[in-house]
Order: structure tokens, then sequence, then C-alpha cells
């Protein structure tokens, strides 16, 4: 099992992280998910514009063996897809936190903030 | 973490130190993956992989009428068979449906080994019926699933690997595909053949005492390293047999299946004097099957799994038996069980994955050629 963690990242319950630049996030699945599902091989398209609240599911991660909903850390709009990840689904097994990064949110209210995890308290939450 | 109440294998401590990811499986805790599905399917399509794959099933079946009885059993024919043969073949149901599918390996006219899948409480399920139906054969059924240790090592290096290793009568050069001899590995007696569940050359290796299974793969993971050996799990087993198509029993083939629809036809020998499932049979052949098992590609939105729905303008025509990324290809492609209408190559239909209906389109198969075939 691999869980790194990267410092300065917010972090859910269902293993997204989001690094908050001003008012715009970006999104991606931690290493412990990326390991969890094994090997990446689809990621659902996902449209730009498209408004979601907190926890609602963004789109959907298969590996050759399970599927996952990835869920949004905050509520706002996709203003930015990583065609990439969704043309090579695999870049998320090698990269979560750096070119697998999935999509950028306009974040609409900071306080949200509140009900995410930092570095160590998600390390400690997906301990062994 | 171990589940309550799962079989284990004798190599289940060497997954743990290998630090595999273990899941239940037919009633036993196996492993899935050791670092990737992906580099594991790769080392069997380029290299050499061994799996575990000792919960498979042994039944023996002893006595003068071991193969007349086996050959009451199954659907194909094997009063031919010559020792050292093997063959493969469903088990059926009178009504056609499938029990199991399962090798017949003929040691002697009065010896006959049948290797079934795994299923709770070490094969089980076949072995109650394979006993329910000896009438009055002169034959003796034990259930050894317990005492056989089976690893399987698959892959274009496995004879180099295994020739050198092996001590039989005959050198693995010689040893054909479908044929079998009895040898020594590493100081441990063995029944070794030439086949696979993969689609590329290889070999399956039993062991008579599950113990010595042990040693055998730890000393195949230590000679093979100079040909880059991974120990595979059942996830790359699945994907390079789902991409050269061969039946997954209890995905592909069930009680509700028979061979007929499956495209298993070449095992029913319709003209064998007596078996069980022939009646039946008989008739779908000369009715016609309804439906039929094809091969799907699906060019985007998803991958399919098992027994999801199949729809043709709305209307549900079948399911989904197996789906996957097909690494080898790098596409994903799915079989389905449909109405016989909608079986054309080369016609369209929709896989609801999920909330959505994703097009697909019907292909060959294999999608992906076996070894021989390339």
């Amino acid at each position: 099992m691999t869980n790194k963690v990267i410092e300065n990242l917010y972090y859910t319950k269902s293993d997204e992280w989001l690094k908050v630049e001003d008012a715009i996030g970006t999104v991606g699945i931690t290493d412990y998910a990326q390991d969890q599902l094994g090997d990446i091989v689809y990621l659902e398209k996902i449209e730009k514009g498209k408004k979601l609240k907190q926890d609602e599911t963004l789109t959907t991660i298969e590996s050759v063996k399970a599927v996952s909903d990835i869920k949004t850390p905050v509520t706002g709009e996709v203003t930015e897809v990583n065609i990439k990840v969704i043309e090579d689904a695999s870049i998320i097994n090698k990269k979560p936190y750096g070119e697998g990064w999935i999509v950028k949110i306009n974040i609409d209210n900071k306080d949200e903030l509140k009900n995410l995890m930092n570095d160590k308290e998600y390390s400690e939450y997906r301990k062994e | 973490m171990q589940e309550k109440d799962l079989l284990v294998t004798p190599l289940h401590e060497e997954h743990l130190k290998l630090k595999a990811r273990m899941i239940p499986f037919d009633g036993f805790d196996m492993p899935v993956q050791y670092t990737s599905i992906i580099e594991e399917h790769s080392a069997v399509r380029k290299t050499v992989g061994i799996f575990d794959v000792s919960h498979m099933g042994e039944i023996e079946l002893r006595g003068k009428d071991a193969l007349p009885f086996a050959d009451y059993l199954v659907t194909n024919s094997l009063m031919k068979m010559k020792d050292g043969d093997i063959k493969y073949s469903p088990l059926c149901y009178p009504h056609g449906g499938q029990v199991d599918d399962l090798f017949v390996y003929k040691v002697r006219d009065d010896f006959v080994l049948l290797v079934v899948n795994a299923s709770p409480n070490y094969s089980v399920k076949d072995y109650d019926w394979i006993i329910k139906n000896r009438g009055d054969f002169e034959v003796d059924i034990s259930n050894k699933s317990r005492d056989y240790g089976e690893v399987s090592v698959q892959g274009p290096d496995a004879i180099k690997l295994l020739e050198p290793l092996v001590k039989g009568d005959i050198s693995l050069n010689e040893l054909k595909r479908f044929k079998f001899i009895m040898g020594e590995l590493f100081g441990k007696k063995i029944l070794i053949s030439r086949t696979g569940y993969t689609g590329e050359d290889g070999f399956e290796i039993y062991s008579f005492k599950s113990e010595d299974i042990i040693d055998i793969w730890q000393g195949l993971l230590k000679e093979g390293k100079k040909f880059g050996i991974k120990p595979c799990g059942l996830g790359a087993r699945d994907t390079t047999r789902f991409e050269v198509c061969y039946w997954l029993y209890g995905n592909d083939i069930d009680e509700t299946v028979n061979p007929l629809e499956s495209g298993q036809g070449w095992t029913v020998k319709l003209d064998k004097k007596n078996f069980i499932g022939k009646d039946a049979l008989l008739k779908i052949k000369e009715k016609g099957v309804s439906r039929k098992l094809v091969g799907l590609y699906i060019p985007q939105g998803g991958i399919p799994r098992s027994k999801m729905e199949v729809k043709k303008d709305g209307k549900k025509i079948g399911y989904v038996t197996s789906g996957n990324y097909c690494p080898s290809l790098k596409k994903v492609y799915a079989w389905a069980i449909l109405d016989l209408p909608y079986t054309k190559k080369g016609g369209k239909v929709d896989i609801a994955i999920r909330n959505k209906e994703v097009e697909a389109e019907i292909v060959e198969t294999p999608f992906f050629p076996p070894f021989n075939k390339r």
C-alpha cells in the first residue's frame, strides 16, 4: 500500500485532493486512491462549465478491476478539464498529484474548506 | 486481511510475503495482483509469469471404468484419448446447462484426472455431481483438491525456464500442446502439462503433495529472475484469458448457458453413445440456438462489466458476461450473450453502463490471437 501525501493541499474522505490558488481549485485523486484502484484505464469525460455542489459526483474512474466515483471537494464551476488524463488515464497512477490532475474549479465559497482535511489529518485517516 | 472462513492455498504465506493484494475468490483468499495487473499481464505476453492456481480442484477417477465414466460425464469424446493426452470439456446437467468446464487428463485406462474449477469447500460441487452420477460404473472417485498443489507458468520464456529444470522421460521441448508427463522438479514429484489459460505457450505444474508446491514456486521465482519472471495474480489471469476469449465459469458460462450457444460447440460430440445432457443438446441443435455469445468492441464510454444489460432500440436483448480493458490491444472489449437476431458481425448494440447507454459493435473473437495464431 502506498499513501504519499503533499503539504498544503486539502483532502477529502473520499480520497480527492484540492489545491487552492486564489479562487481556483485544482482537483485530483490521492496516491492512496490510485493505489487502491490499481491500473486506471478510463476516466469519464467531464463537461467544462458543469456546476457542482461540494461532495457531488464529478466523474467516474475505472481501473481493470474497479469502478469509483470522483467527488468534488468544493462547490463551484468546472473551468478547465485535463484532456491528457481523459485521453490516457494511466497518468493518474504515475503522477496523481502532478500531471494527473483532473479539473480546475472556480471555488464558490471558501468556508467549505473547513470541511476538508490537511495532509497530516489525511495521512492519519488513511493509515493502515 | 483474510476474511473469515476462506480457504488458503499452500502458497498463501508466499503471497503475503510478496505483499500481494488479496481478495476472496471461489472460497479462497487469493492474490489479485502483486504490483500491477497490466505489468503482470505484460510479463505473461512478453517473458514469463507464474500463477498460483492451487485453488483449482483435482478429482481422480480410478478403476476399470475410469475412462468410460469420464466419457459419460462430459460432452467431449474421450474414448480415443491416449495416455498423456488432455482434453477440454464442458460438464453438463441433463438440461444442457453447465455444472462446470474442466480438463480431462488421461493417465492410464484405469486412471483419469479431472481438473475442475475452484468452488467453495475444495470443489465439492463438482465432486458431489460426479459421485451422484456414478451409477453402475466401476470407478473410485476421490476428491484430491486439498492434496494437489498447482502453479501455472506462462509466457514465451516458460519453456526456456522449465526445460533445463524438469526431469522426465522426455524433454519439455518434445512435449506437445495438450499433453502431459510425470517428472521431477527441485526434487519434487510432479505432473506437468503443456497447457494454460493465457493464450501463451506455457505449462501447468501439479505437485501431489500440496506443500511441495512451495519449493517449486520459490525455485521458479529464483531461477526465472534471468527472464524477468513475475508472480501474477487473478487480475492478470482474467485479462490474459479474456483477450483470447477463454470462458470463465461463473461469468461466461454457468448452469443457464449451454455449450452450443457459448461457442463451445466443438466440444459437444452428439454422435457419442451416451452422456449427460445429450438429449437436451440434441434438441437444441435440431431447433437451433436462440441466443449466442458474441464479442463486442466498445470504442468509448466506459468498461462493460459482467451482468450489465445489452439493448437494441431500448429493448433488452442480452447481457454482458465479461468485459474489460485489454492491455495487449489498449482497447475495451466485452463478451455478451445476445438474442440470435442481433448477433451478426458489424451490428451495433448499446450496453447499459451504470446510468448511460454506450455503443458497441459486434466483432470477431478472439480479440487478441493466441500465440500459435499470431
